[in-house]
């Protein structure tokens, strides 16, 4: 398979990934302090380096076929989770992710925070929010990496795309010093759902033993055919009414013009 | 105990969710794919994506039921 698909596929993925942890670090670091947010996030980077330091050649002793198999049934639940969510955000079942509030109810519990030095690290609450909020979303994005990489058997560019999406989502909020409110989150996560799925199933399948007829070609009719089952879903659920999350009114039948997240 | 607890719930939710039987599902419909493909030599390459398009549906219908 070509490498193009692959990065953009993890670029996506890790950018919206970037974007949680964008708002968490900038929540930490303008009410609290910039230091103890740093060294709290420095940290979070050496444990995610540790794990893929470890997992990465572990992953790459595993047969192809197994590794398919175990990386495909993983990947197809996240992508099941993923869609889910989204449909049910598209369909008004649930309040669409927004960065902007979840970013005010970040500097709310940091200013009601007490502020404690802790081993050598001046604020223990910038240092943890910041360390947990980058790990968190850090994880997935080294999941992602790792899955697609060592499948596409093409580690590196699954790497360039990740560090593409950290690096862009984190210029654009130092330039911004505001969370990324105006990204498309929505959207982005309804399309990493549909591609988390699709690979899933790919592999997955594979795995199992299946030949795709067409071989990597039919992800060319998966990818659609994911895509056009998550949108039917999501217009029947919106058909059906009783949507009752609060920004049921927004255009989320039309993700790409939602004004939040 | 309490530690490996919150660890064992935090893999949880990272992996499995807010749905284990969607979860379940895909894990079955390998297991049985594998099944058709090399006991039964079934070339099953439309299972999987049927089982995962019924599991999202089913999946859904519940989390909305009684809403409509």
């Amino acid at each position: 398979m070509n490498a193009l698909p692959l990065i953009l596929t993890v670029f996506v993925a890790c950018a919206v990934e970037a974007v949680e942890a964008l708002t968490i670090v900038l929540a930490a670091g303008l009410t609290r302090e910039w230091r103890s947010t740093f060294q709290g996030m420095g940290a979070a980077l050496v444990v995610l380096a540790a794990v893929v330091a470890v997992l990465g050649p572990a992953l790459t002793l595993i047969p192809l076929s197994a590794l398919r198999l175990v990386v495909g049934a993983l990947l197809a639940i996240f992508g099941l989770m993923w869609l889910r969510k989204a449909i049910l955000r598209a369909a008004g079942h649930k309040a669409l992710h927004d960065e902007a509030s979840a970013y005010l109810r970040e500097v709310a519990a940091a200013e009601a925070a007490e502020r404690q030095s802790r081993r050598g690290v001046r604020d223990w609450y910038a240092f943890t929010l910041s360390f947990k909020g980058v790990l968190l979303e850090g994880l997935e994005v080294v999941f992602i990496v790792l899955t697609f990489g060592t499948n596409q058997g093409n580690i590196w560019a699954a790497v360039i795309g990740a560090a593409a999406a950290v690096l862009v989502v984190a210029g654009t909020g130092i330039a911004a010093r505001a969370p990324l409110a105006r990204v498309p989150e929505n959207a982005m996560k309804f399309a990493v759902g549909i591609m988390l799925a699709s690979f899933g199933i790919f592999w997955g399948a594979e795995g199992a033993g299946v030949a795709w007829p067409g071989n990597d070609a039919s992800l060319l009719g998966l990818v659609p055919a994911v895509a056009v089952v998550s949108l039917a879903y999501t217009a029947l659920l919106r058909r059906g009414g009783g949507g009752t999350a609060a920004q049921a009114t927004a255009p989320a039948a039309r993700p790409s013009e939602e004004p939040v997240s | 105990m309490k530690r490996l607890r919150s660890v064992w719930d935090f893999w949880y939710d990272f992996v499995v969710g807010d749905d284990w039987r969607g979860a379940a599902a895909i894990v079955v419909a390998l297991a049985v794919t594998a099944m058709l493909v090399h006991l039964a030599g079934v070339n099953a390459w439309w299972l999987l994506p049927l089982c995962v398009f019924a599991a999202l549906g089913w999946s859904l219908r519940r989390a909305t039921a009684g809403k409509a």
